[in-house]
């Protein structure tokens, strides 16, 4: 073993993530190795200052109360009463379940507590996306990219995140391609797709889904329609206040 | 609710990790405080499909989530392309300053924030709260390789900014 493998040890061996047999080994050669023992050193000193300095930060004073008072808020029963289709959406997430419901969060859900959980649970993510698509339509948060052209949006995607988003316009069939942009949806970075429908945006939210469930899911929140679908590996959701019949017809342009 | 008392017993213990992340993300408290307040409504949000057994991770990778999205749209040109080469960063304080600042913690502090977000979190979640690399690779889906080289890339850059010569030489410049 050459140094420069030697030194690959140091950092696990600092952070006491080396197994007992290289640790031992990774001993023996420091002793023999000043450019190796200098840099853990170096790295130990370095530690210790950080750890003397004592940068973690303390809570702001009043901190913790503050957050509780917010969750005592947030868990009260009147707060669901603020989204007037509620019950709606609680029959509309039970119809999902029956119908072999996974989507993520309801598939978890279940094999862990009983149904009625599921059904919040399994609502709660199409509502995260249909929050995100309201929060996207204040001003200025539509899109990071914004282009008509396919091929400015989709080399955008790059990097951003680790699949790629397939990206047509369809300003032929009148749903113009207006932009992309990035969002979080169950702790992820998604990718979304900005369509224009007559006055109104639709956001087609696209991210890798290994589950082998390949059901459609369509439903409707606060005046928003959704649809989800499966295709090559992906799943997708579309939500606009356009109607059901618009978000089907974008639908079938995509799987085209 | 049956929620809220899990929530508080096993994620509220963790405030002050996910405050401290945000703070160091963010590099301002004031910032931090309300970030973490939405991190913290998310997690309660979705805290039904927590069914793990790391609090702290699932936590802190929402903070970070949310610390992320803030960034991008409060500060669309910092977050994504935030350098850690030397070119770029302001000096910090020379040894006289650095008595008059408090010392050694103002100098580290300098030095933290003028790394990259990247590197700095793996830094604050390694040095200041203690993760090991598979709760770092949790909480950054990142995979394990990944976190040893950042924090490797990390830990290089920080020892190069505080060994870089302090205020004064920057002075001549002016």
């Amino acid at each position: 073993m050459t140094c420069d493998d030697f030194f690959s040890f140091l950092y696990p061996y600092l952070d006491g993530e080396l197994d007992a047999p290289h640790s031992a080994e990774f001993e023996r050669h420091l002793e023999g190795c000043a450019p190796c023992s200098h840099a853990l050193e170096a790295q130990e000193s370095l530690r210790s200052s950080i750890h003397g300095a004592q940068l973690r930060e303390p809570l702001p004073t009043g901190f913790e109360r503050k957050i509780r008072r917010q969750l005592d808020e947030a868990s009260r029963p009147a707060s669901l009463r603020r989204f007037a289709a509620w019950r709606l959406l609680a029959a509309a997430a039970l119809v999902l379940l029956v119908i072999g419901g996974s989507w993520k969060f309801a598939q978890k859900q279940k094999a862990h507590d009983n149904g009625d959980v599921s059904v919040t649970a399994a609502d709660s993510a199409a509502a995260e996306l249909v929050d995100a698509h309201i929060r996207a339509l204040q001003p200025g948060h539509l899109t990071d990219v914004t282009s008509t052209d396919q091929h400015t949006v989709k080399p955008w995607f790059n990097g951003r995140v680790a699949f790629a988003p397939p990206v047509r316009d369809f300003a032929a069939q009148d749903f113009p391609l207006v932009g992309g942009r990035l969002d979080v949806f169950q702790g992820r970075t998604v990718a979304a797709l900005v369509y224009g429908r007559r006055k109104h945006f639709v956001s087609v939210f696209i991210w890798p889904d290994p589950a082998l469930d390949a059901e459609q899911y369509a439903g409707a929140m606060n005046g928003y329609q959704w649809i989800s679908w499966k295709q090559s590996g992906l799943r997708f959701c579309a939500v606009a206040d356009t109607s059901r019949d618009d978000l089907a017809a974008l639908k079938d342009l995509i799987v085209r | 609710m049956q929620d809220r008392e899990q929530f508080d017993q096993l994620v509220l213990p963790h405030l002050r990790a996910a405050f401290n992340l945000a703070r160091w993300l963010l590099r301002s408290r004031e910032d931090a405080e309300d970030v973490t307040q939405e991190a913290l409504l998310r997690a309660f949000r979705f805290f039904s499909g927590f069914h793990g057994s790391d609090a702290r991770a699932w936590l802190l990778q929402i903070v970070r989530n949310t610390c992320y999205t803030w960034m991008e749209k409060n500060r669309p040109m910092q977050s994504a392309v935030e350098f850690d080469e030397l070119l770029h960063l302001s000096p910090l304080p020379g040894p006289e300053a650095q008595a008059l600042a408090g010392g050694e913690r103002e100098r580290l502090t300098k030095a933290l924030e003028q790394l990259s977000p990247r590197s700095r979190e793996v830094i604050v979640l390694r040095e200041l709260e203690g993760c090991s690399y598979k709760e770092i690779a949790s909480i950054t889906a990142m995979p394990i390789g990944t976190v040893m080289s950042t924090l490797a890339r990390a830990r290089e850059r920080l020892q190069q900014v505080l060994s870089r010569p302090g205020i004064k030489e920057a002075n001549h410049d002016v």
